[in-house]
Order: C-alpha cells, then structure tokens, then sequence
C-alpha cells in the first residue's frame, strides 16, 4: 500500500471524518458542542475501555515477550521531551520555562491520537500487539516530570511536585488507564467477553463522537496559530515526525510488529492536551497556556491525525520490507 | 432578628485551581466556601490560553479580619499568574459563629 493510499484511507475513516466536520462546525459558527457531561463521559468510557483491552491482552503476554518494549517506551519519554526542549531551542524564541512547559506536553502522549492510529489499522486488518494500551500508560508520565524539571531551571523559585504529581498520577487519564490495566488483566479473556459488547463493539462509534468534540475544541484553537508564530508552528509539525520516527524505529528494535511499531511511534509523535496542561497549569504558571495548547491541540493533534499517522505507518512498512 | 456584619469575598478563578484555593483560604481561617461553575468575560475579553474546563465561583463569608489576608494571598500567588478575579461585599448574617 503506498503512502497516498494509506494517507485515504485514514482521511476516509469515520473518525477523521468527524473530526474535520467539527473543524467545519467552528469555521461555519455554528453553537455545536457535545454537552460538557457527555465529553466527560465519553472520555472515561474511552480511557477505561482502553486500559482494560491493554490488561487484557497483557494477561495473555509473557514477561519475556514485554520486558523490552517496556524499556524501550520508558527511553523514549525520557528522551522525546529532552529532544523537544532543544528543538524548541532551535526553531523558537521561547524562554526554558515555556520551553520546558512543551516539551512536558510532547513527552507525554495523546490518547486520542493513540485510539485513532489503533482503530486505523483495525481497520485495515493490521495486527497491534494489544499491549500497546500498557505501553501508552507507560509513555504518559516521565514526558511530564522531565519537561517540568526542565523547565524549573528557568525559575527562581521552587516547584510545588506534590500537587503537579499528585495531578498527574491522581488525574483522571492515569487513574482509569492503569486502572484499567489492571482490571483487565485480572478479569482475563473470560471476564472481557461478559463486557466486549460495550466495550468492544461500540469503541469506534464513541470515538467518532469524541473525534467530532475534539475537532470543535481545535477548532477553537485556530486562530490562536497567527498569534503563536512561524517557529511554533514549525515545530509542531516537524517535530511530532521526528519523534514519531524515532518511535517507529524502536518499535522494530523492540521487536513489535509493524503495525505495534507504527503505533508506537504515532505515541512518540503525539502531544498531551489532557494530563500536561493541567499539571503544567499548576506548576509552572508562568508558561503560556497560549503557546503550550496551541502546539500541542490546535497544531500536533490534527497534523498527526491527518498527516502523522499514514505516514508512520508507511514508515513502518517500508522498515518492515527492509527487514529491520 | 439579631443580624450581624460579615464579608462576603467572590472569587472567580479557573476551575484547575479549585483544589488550591480552597486549601490556601480555608488555612487562612475561613469555615466554609460555596462553589458554582462560572462562564464569562473580563476586560480583556479574551481567554484564549485557557484549559478546557472554565471557571469557578467560590464565595466565603467571613469576618472583616480575614478580608485582608486572604486578598493579599490572591495578590502574591493568584492574580500574577492566573485569570482570577475577585470582589467583596458587606453582608449579614445570622448565626454569626459559622462565619
């Protein structure tokens, strides 16, 4: 399948569809929103369903299978916000505080980017180890801490970890995720088809309805680009490719298939616009959620659901076909 | 009915700091708070950098000695940093002692 074809594929897929008549819901003024409730609803229904199918399947793996892919993701959220903070250094004019307060976001992940890259290639008949869901939790903390540690070299005051961790392991998205894990993996296959109705069969149809919500809030998000700068912009393209990258070649290191090693990457490539800017809010208040959000929501999120996810998984297929 | 002077400070603030502001006031001294979701404008007009999520509302009722500690808590650690508005107004209560 070449690029173009994949790049269809996914821009036909229901979700990406949703998404971009969001995106045209804000550009036509309309007053569509999904109702805060349900969004919030949605989202633990999402996150939870998530974790669970990842313990699972983890219930399923032995731990010579997964020992190395743990390491690997544990590498790259150590380095992917390390690699975002100098990057920034690069492209950007932004002081280390704001520097710092991005590359928490870049470290960490975006579980809908995640859901979409899944569901694409369920689609397409692709096998994703299922454990990747572990993997995302993994993937969704260090990114933080260091990107506010990075950050805290810029300031002349201390940082207040407690409450910025006790946001980021107690909020809702670790919570239900590793909670999630866990319940899967002690309920087992059996204990999954009591709920793989709900939580199976319906997954696609909720995320739709999510995507469409999240093209509204970027949406929203777009006319704060102008304000963000070129360099911002810059990065919040260039970067998640790199990123991405870099995770789709250790995917194949690791050992993943290529459908695991792209998804894989699509994690390494996607932004935080849940957990990091809550805790990024609270700890580092001098940061601007305008440039932050912006990159992270109104740039990165659709990019890599429009751009981002075909083309790692092409990335993957042809790393396949070269036998790495 | 015995009706006595209490303050009643308002304070409008990005729901992401509810847990803080509540912790900082009620160390202060304050007995109780209210909370309600709030939407709206400032001055500016514009939040463009917000969190999903909005405002709040917290109200607390307190004596006037309270006033000024907890205003000069939302000048040094709120107003700098976050969108946070804030006024008081002379209330009267009964049952003076929950306040």
């Amino acid at each position: 399948m070449s690029l173009w074809e994949v790049a269809l594929q996914n821009l036909t897929s229901p979700p990406v569809l949703a998404f971009a008549l969001g995106l045209i819901a804000v550009a036509v003024k309309s007053d569509l929103r999904l109702p805060e409730a349900v969004y919030q609803g949605l989202s633990i229904y999402l996150l939870l369903g998530l974790g669970i199918k990842g313990g699972v399947a983890l219930s399923n793996t032995t731990l010579t299978e997964i020992w190395l892919p743990i390491l690997i993701t544990l590498l790259l959220g150590i380095i992917t916000p390390i690699l975002a903070y100098y990057g920034l250094g690069l492209m950007t004019k932004l002081d280390s505080v704001n520097k710092g307060a991005v590359a928490a976001h870049y470290g960490s992940t975006s579980l809908v980017t995640f859901t979409a890259a899944l569901i694409f290639l369920e689609s397409q008949k692709v096998f994703v180890e299922g454990y990747l869901a572990t993997l995302l939790t993994i993937l969704e903390i260090p990114g933080i801490i260091i990107g506010l540690i990075l950050a805290s070299r810029g300031l002349n005051r201390a940082v207040d970890w407690k409450e910025s961790m006790f946001e980021v392991l107690a909020g809702r998205s670790i919570l239900l995720l590793a909670g999630g894990v866990v319940l899967g993996f002690v309920t087992g296959d059996t204990g999954y088809a009591r709920i793989e109705p709900f939580f199976g069969a319906l997954f696609t149809g909720v995320l739709t309805l999510f995507l469409l919500e999240m093209g509204i809030v970027a949406g929203r998000r777009l006319p704060d680009i102008k304000q963000a700068g070129v360099g911002i912009v810059a990065f919040g393209t260039i970067f998640p490719l790199i990123a991405g990258s870099i995770g789709v070649v250790a995917g194949h290191i690791a050992g993943l298939s290529f459908g695991g090693s792209a998804v894989l990457g699509v994690l390494a490539a996607s932004a935080s616009y849940i957990a990091a800017p809550a805790a990024v809010r609270l700890a580092l208040p001098e940061a601007s959620p305008g440039i932050y959000l912006t990159a992270s929501l109104g740039i990165t999120f659709p990019f890599n659901l429009i751009v981002g996810i075909p083309v790692l998984v092409s990335l993957s297929v042809y790393l396949e076909g070269i036998g790495l | 009915m015995n009706l006595k002077q209490r303050k009643l400070i308002t304070i409008v603030v990005e729901a992401a700091l509810e847990p803080r502001l509540v912790r900082d006031i009620t160390k202060l001294g304050a007995k109780g708070y209210t909370v309600t979701d709030a939407t709206g404008a400032g001055p500016r007009n514009q939040r463009n950098g917000d969190l999903e999520g909005g405002n709040i509302r917290l109200e607390i009722v307190v004596h006037s000695d309270l006033v000024d500690p907890i205003l000069e808590l939302l000048n040094v650690n709120y107003f700098p940093h976050y969108a946070c508005s804030c006024w008081i107004s002379s209330v009267e209560v009964v049952r003076d002692e929950r306040y």
